[in-house]
């Protein structure tokens, strides 16, 4: 039984890596970069949570519809300004940027903010969950995370499938060249692209910060969760990165019933032996994006 | 012993006596060569010049130089963007710390540590070497976060939090701060050495060219895979001898330092301030960065945001760095690693190269 409770509950996990993991795939489909910052961006978006959240009597559950909307547009100025000039000077580059930009945000919070560790309070709801069976608990907010997961995800796909600036996206993933040609401004898009992924990855530190506490070191290893579930999930493919984070998720809460360092070790060697073994990923999708 | 097979075709004597002749720069480099072991040879007489706390500082400086050198040689020459290399340095201090539980003299399992390097990097290679680009960086990240946790589990070395390096305190308090400081300077000069002597060895070749165009290389039948193969396990070795320096030096291993990714962080920004892709370039980042490290000590991390600010904008703006931009001005190379003809008629002494091993290499005249 308590196996089972491991495979709920790293099913529900897994809607929080998820989260991660939409917004690195979208930046790598559409413009082949690796945010390495994208881990501290999540946390970012949390300590701008804690200095929000007492100043504007917002609760918690709903301050994203202020911390959302700030990291998109950051997002889209931080692409213009910075991650635009290291594409432009080589692919190694935007690496050594992020990664810089990473250890700078890391940093800068760990000024401003200590190495104290946040959460963003959520009243009884942090707390409360539902019975199925007499072993099995389902919490509220692992519930509400998985759920914000599905709908960032659908939204995503929508807006990519359906919406003339999302098709205009794909195409550039596609074929940079030919989009330029037909007329896609590509620097404008992949700013769009990367408003999105930063919306989505701020949406993923709150829920972060609702479901642990955590400090400005949190955030690398929740870029290599996030990572892995792209890749376990294959590249390119919005539910198989759903799936990624749900493999994820089980191996670490079944790694956690050994032992809770093993927790944080199984979803490494599964990221691993998936590189290893099946380099493109679980569930592979032949178009991109 | 002149490394790399050169056998100009045109070594035969031209017309008028002129004979091409190949060197490894422009003109002569006995200035930089003496400058250089000048330097080294007050840099060893260093303990017996100054004070405790200033060759503490020259320790961390050249564990830097040691580490970063390493870091360019894979990203700046074989293209590895590597951000787990706190794993090596994590499995030299380890090294150190098992040999010294199992009764060796600290000093001695130096060597043992290095060799646990370069063998654990063979397998990891063949898992990171399937990959590239981001991938490749973020697998060798995993490595060093399964590396932590898997060492992290065993009870005799501490587990989580570490534990002391036995066998140090036989030595007086002084004379270790010696050893210390020059094994520290063994350290970095080997491993600029190293770095130095492989690029102008065949490989170095190689690798030069997969620096400037990878596919290009390829396209010449040079075994690419194989190179860089060579200087992963040459940069784990290198890492390696750091780690085993930074357990002996802070006498105490701990998990958390040893393999945190902010030493990939340190290496990345002296390489990238100092420039990438040179081999100078490493040494003098090392350098501004334990300078600004020091004079912005009580502000906290403060020095780590400005690094990271500058070591983003050279990344982007001037890839070949402060030696870059400084070698543009000034014709000055202390590691020559190029290939210069001449046409040496015998009559110009100021342009006859020496024939002072290392620093030229002279075709075979007929």
């Amino acid at each position: 039984m308590t196996v089972v409770n491991a495979l709920v509950q790293g099913i529900l996990l897994g809607g929080l890596f998820a989260l991660f993991a939409c917004g690195l795939s979208l930046m790598f489909g559409v413009m082949d970069v690796i945010n390495l910052a994208h881990g501290d961006v999540a946390v970012a978006a949390v300590y701008l949570a804690v200095v929000l959240i007492p100043a504007s009597h917002i609760p918690a559950i709903w301050i994203f519809v202020l911390v959302v909307p700030v990291f998109m547009v950051g997002g889209y100025i931080l692409q213009r300004l910075l991650i635009q000039q290291s594409l432009d000077s080589g692919a190694i580059t935007t690496l050594l940027v992020t990664f810089g930009l990473s250890v700078v945000l890391e940093n800068g919070l760990l000024e401003a903010f200590t190495a104290n560790s946040q959460s963003l309070n959520i009243g009884s709801l942090v707390s409360g969950s539902f019975q199925i069976s007499n072993q099995i608990y389902i919490p509220y907010l692992s519930l509400i995370i998985l759920g914000a997961a599905l709908v960032a995800l659908t939204a995503l796909e929508i807006f990519l499938a359906r919406s003339r600036t999302g098709r205009m996206v794909r195409a550039l993933a596609d074929d940079r060249e030919t989009a330029q040609l037909m007329g896609a401004n590509y620097r404008h898009l992949f700013g769009v692209a990367a408003g999105l992924a930063f919306g989505t990855v701020a949406l993923a530190g709150l829920a972060l910060g609702m479901y642990t506490s955590v400090s400005p070191t949190t955030g690398p290893s929740y870029l290599l969760y996030g990572f892995a579930a792209v890749v376990i999930g294959g590249l390119g493919s919005l539910w198989g990165t759903l799936a990624g984070g749900m493999v994820l998720g089980v191996a670490s809460t079944l790694g956690a019933l050994v032992d809770p360092d093993f927790g944080s070790m199984l979803p490494y060697l599964v990221f691993l032996a998936v590189l290893a073994f099946r380099p493109r990923g679980l569930f592979p999708k032949k178009a991109a994006l | 012993m002149t490394t790399g097979t050169l056998t100009a075709g045109s070594a035969t004597a031209g017309a008028g006596g002129r004979v091409p002749v190949i060197t490894r720069s422009r003109r002569p480099a006995t200035w930089e060569a003496t400058v250089g072991v000048a330097g080294v040879v007050v840099l060893v007489l260093m303990p017996f010049l100054t004070s405790q706390g200033f060759n503490n500082d020259l320790v961390n400086l050249f564990i830097l130089v040691a580490v970063a050198t390493m870091w360019n040689a894979l990203a700046g020459y074989a293209g590895l963007v590597s951000v787990g290399q706190q794993m090596y340095i994590g499995v030299g201090a380890y090294g150190v710390l098992v040999g010294a539980q199992h009764g060796l003299e600290p000093f001695a399992t130096v060597p043992v540590a290095i060799a646990v390097g370069a063998v654990l990097a063979l397998p990891c290679s063949w898992l990171v070497f399937r990959l590239s680009g981001a991938y490749f960086a973020i697998a060798t990240w995993v490595l060093a976060e399964v590396a932590v946790l898997f060492v992290e589990r065993f009870s005799s070395l501490g587990g989580g939090t570490g534990a002391p390096v036995p066998g140090l305190d036989g030595i007086g308090p002084s004379a270790l701060l010696n050893y210390t400081y020059w094994l520290a300077l063994g350290t970095a000069v080997l491993s600029v050495a190293a770095v130095y002597l492989l690029l102008r060895s065949r490989l170095g070749l190689v690798l030069t060219a997969v620096r400037d165009n990878e596919i290009g290389a390829r396209s010449l039948g040079a075994r690419v895979g194989a190179a860089k193969r060579a200087v992963y396990v040459l940069a784990a070795a290198g890492c390696a001898a750091a780690g085993a320096v930074i357990a002996i030096s802070q006498l105490d291993v701990e998990p958390g330092n040893v393999f945190n990714v902010q030493w990939t962080a340190y290496m990345i920004f002296a390489v990238l301030i100092g420039g990438l892709g040179t081999i100078e370039g490493p040494v003098i980042g090392s350098v501004v960065f334990i300078v600004l490290q020091q004079s912005l000590a009580q502000y906290n991390a403060w020095y780590l945001i400005i690094l990271g600010g500058v070591a983003m904008a050279m990344a982007i703006w001037a890839r070949r760095g402060l030696w870059g931009l400084f070698a543009a001005k000034v014709p000055v190379s202390f590691f020559p690693v190029g290939y210069y003809v001449h046409m040496d008629d015998g009559t110009s002494a100021r342009r006859k190269p020496t024939r002072f091993w290392p620093w030229t290499v002279r075709a075979p005249a007929k």
